[in-house]
């Protein structure tokens, strides 16, 4: 399969491209531009290195999970620790590259959607730094199922504008974040949180995802001696899973599986399960799966974590699924919960609930595997976030 | 000619500048959309745009936003909507111009969308999310069936992206005339003599503005730099302040009467592309 896509429409075989209001058609070219110009400069390289290494904190731990591994009875799982990162999740690697490009273009407003509030977090968190005005699009339902952090995104002093149109979730924090970007076009950097939108920000979020991938192969190599067998990642929009695979792309004997939200099951309604359940369609900006029904209207999703709870994927994992490169499923909220209490009791880790459902499809399938086998887990974020939403699954009340 | 265009033309040839009017159909319900579209043409409208909701209108203020939200709720579908055209098209010769986003056009199928659509009797259609480097699909179904694929252009165009945009253009070249989404406006800010010269200068297609105009002076200082003028947010809320009373259609007509008049009066006239 040809691993050089996107091609100079930003299409992954039938899949991208830019669908996007004329306002932004010259704000995406001067984007790609500058990106291009950006990727071959040396001290733009050094720049980001930099700050992953010292502000980040990466390279990220790869850990071998004996006590999850022995628990589940079967092949060996190592957890690639995108938890451990500054704010908490991978996604401070895409806003940290991002940040560096919107200075680089003289940008001063940053813009961003968030479901889940990581991206939100790492966005407010990257301006903060470099003194830059920020405004975080959230929907009114992620708002109060994670009001941590909102507070978080407050105290970095960032704006956290309530999204209350439509299903007031992540898709339409991103209809949000597209209307103040047509709006406030010549002044705003718009920080696309996941491998989703318009070309080129597929292929940027994954190139500054990259990293995950690029060291997990090499600290798999090292510790055990060969690639993985299995390679598992969350699926929201696509971004952690798209930087952990894209590395192995290559080695065709690793399997890349993504893990989607089944909500409350695939024969129901109630789920964010995009590939494994829709059909190609147009939605914020690119051609990819989408959830929708008959007539094109996009459809109401669920998902118990904020961060897959989202009716798109990113166009290269539409790609990735018809070219048969990689496989996807899908696990239900209770699945995902499992998984986040049996990881807090073997390994003392509390994953965050988008990545309880990577570990979900490990805990199913490392019973059926050997000893030999390696399966890696690319645990995206750590969840602190999601207590609260947890503990009232459990039936537990944590306030006053 | 299209129908569009030379309605157009005619109007300018009246010494008039056009008036073209938008409501998002299915708002509050079919029915009602195809007495306000034969009603509307009655009191001056050139040209209706009737706006099929989406989901997800990336484009679209709070004001159109609200009302497609209204009419998916009611259960409007393509379909239904391209049913009301053809009972709009056997009471009204009024050329109509349907306003969507591409993935209900992508779902339905493009081929089938524009002959559909096109048998029903509209002439037009415009799909704000679909750039000339994405409409190739569209543009031929658009030909084949003699409807005419209208483009945008935005403040921020810069010209050499102009022949790309107006090439393939028929009917007009709808002028955006702010940096944003639709929604009424208090003033318009951006050069608008200078956008619609340089499309001028790549196209003989009538030039219209829209975005934020809600008022007749407003539309009248407007139509000074084009050859019309679209109205769509101003009309909505009147729908929805209006809507289920019996004073809707009047109410609304009212409105289009007195912009067509802003635009009919002299001081209006000059530059057309006549
Ligand atoms: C920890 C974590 N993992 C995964 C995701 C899903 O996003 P993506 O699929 O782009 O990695 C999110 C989104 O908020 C997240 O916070």
């Amino acid at each position: 399969m040809t691993m050089t896509v996107p091609d100079e429409r930003g299409y992954f075989g039938r899949f991208g491209g830019r669908f996007v209001p004329e306002t932004l058609m010259p704000a995406l070219e001067e984007l790609d531009a500058a990106y291009a110009q950006a990727k071959q400069d040396d001290r733009f390289r050094e720049e980001l290195q930099y700050y992953l290494a010292h502000y980040v904190g990466r390279p990220s731990p790869l850990y071998f999970a004996r006590g999850l591994s022995e628990f589940l009875g079967g092949a060996r799982v190592y957890l690639k620790r995108e938890d451990l990162n500054h704010t908490g999740a991978h996604k401070i690697n895409n806003t940290m590259g991002q940040v560096l490009l919107a200075r680089r273009m003289g940008k001063r407003r940053i813009i961003a959607e968030t479901g889940a509030g990581q991206h939100g977090v790492a966005t407010a968190t990257v301006a903060a730094m470099f003194g830059l005005e920020c405004a975080i699009y959230m929907g009114e339902e992620d708002i109060r199922r994670q009001s941590l952090n909102v507070f978080r995104m407050r105290l970095l002093g960032a704006q956290v504008v309530p999204v209350t149109s439509g299903s007031k979730t992540l898709k339409d924090a991103m209809n949000e974040a597209m209307r103040d970007w047509v709006t406030n076009i010549a002044t705003t950097y718009y920080l696309v949180g996941s491998v989703a939108g318009p070309h080129p920000y597929p292929v940027i979020v994954r190139d500054f995802q990259r990293v995950i991938g690029e060291e997990a192969r090499r600290q798999i190599q090292e510790q055990a001696g060969r690639l993985p067998d299995y390679v598992i990642a969350c699926v929201g929009g696509g971004s952690n899973a798209m930087g952990m695979f894209h590395p192995f792309l290559d080695d065709e004997e690793v399997v890349l599986i993504g893990v989607e939200a089944a909500g409350h099951g695939l024969d129901t309604p109630l789920h964010a399960a995009t590939l494994s359940c829709g059909r190609p369609g147009v939605l914020h900006g690119s051609l990819s799966y989408l959830l929708q029904d008959d007539d094109g209207q996009v459809a109401p999703v669920h998902s118990i974590s904020a961060g897959l709870d989202y009716p798109g994927v990113g166009p290269e994992h539409s790609h990735l699924m018809e070219a048969g490169r990689a496989r996807y499923v899908a696990a239900t909220d209770r699945e995902a919960l499992d998984a986040f209490k049996i990881l807090c009791r073997t390994e003392g880790i509390i994953p965050a609930l988008e990545s309880a459902h990577a570990l979900a499809e490990a805990v199913r399938l490392a019973p059926q595997l050997s000893r030999e086998s390696i399966i890696l887990v690319n645990l995206s974020g750590r969840g602190d976030k999601d207590v609260h939403t947890v503990a009232k699954e459990m039936g537990v009340s944590l306030d006053e | 000619m299209n129908k569009i265009e030379k309605r157009l033309r005619e109007v300018l040839a009246r010494g008039e500048k056009g008036l073209i009017a938008y409501i998002t159909a299915g708002d509050p319900d079919l029915a009602t959309t195809v007495e306000l579209a034969v009603a509307m043409g009655e009191a001056g409208a050139d040209v209706l745009e009737l706006g099929v909701p989406f989901s997800d209108p990336v484009a679209d203020g709070p004001a159109i936003q609200a009302a497609s939200q209204r009419a998916l709720a009611g259960g409007v579908t393509v379909r239904g909507i391209i049913r009301a055209v053809e009972q709009i098209r056997r009471r009204s010769d009024i050329p109509l111009v349907l306003m969507t986003y591409y993935n209900p056009v992508y779902q339905y199928g493009p081929g089938r969308f524009a002959a559909d659509a096109a048998r029903a009797g509209a002439n037009g259609l415009i799909v704000p999310d679909l750039p000339p480097e994405e409409s190739g699909p569209l543009l031929e179904a658009a030909g084949d069936n003699q409807i005419d694929l209208i483009p945008l252009v935005t403040p921020n165009t810069p010209a050499r992206r102009l022949p790309v945009i107006t090439g393939r253009a028929r009917g007009f070249i709808y002028c955006v005339s702010v940096t944003g989404v639709t929604g009424e406006r208090e003033s318009i800010m951006t050069d608008l003599a200078a956008m619609t010269d340089g499309v001028r200068s790549v196209t003989p297609l009538p030039v219209a503005v829209g975005f934020g105009i809600s008022r007749p002076a407003q539309a009248a200082a407007v139509a000074r730099h084009c050859d019309a003028v679209v109205v769509g947010s101003a009309l909505v809320n009147t729908v929805a302040q209006k809507a289920g009373t019996p004073g809707l259609i009047k109410a609304v007509c009212e409105q289009v009467r007195e912009l067509k008049e802003a635009l009919t009066a002299r001081e209006v006239q000059g530059v057309a592309a006549l």
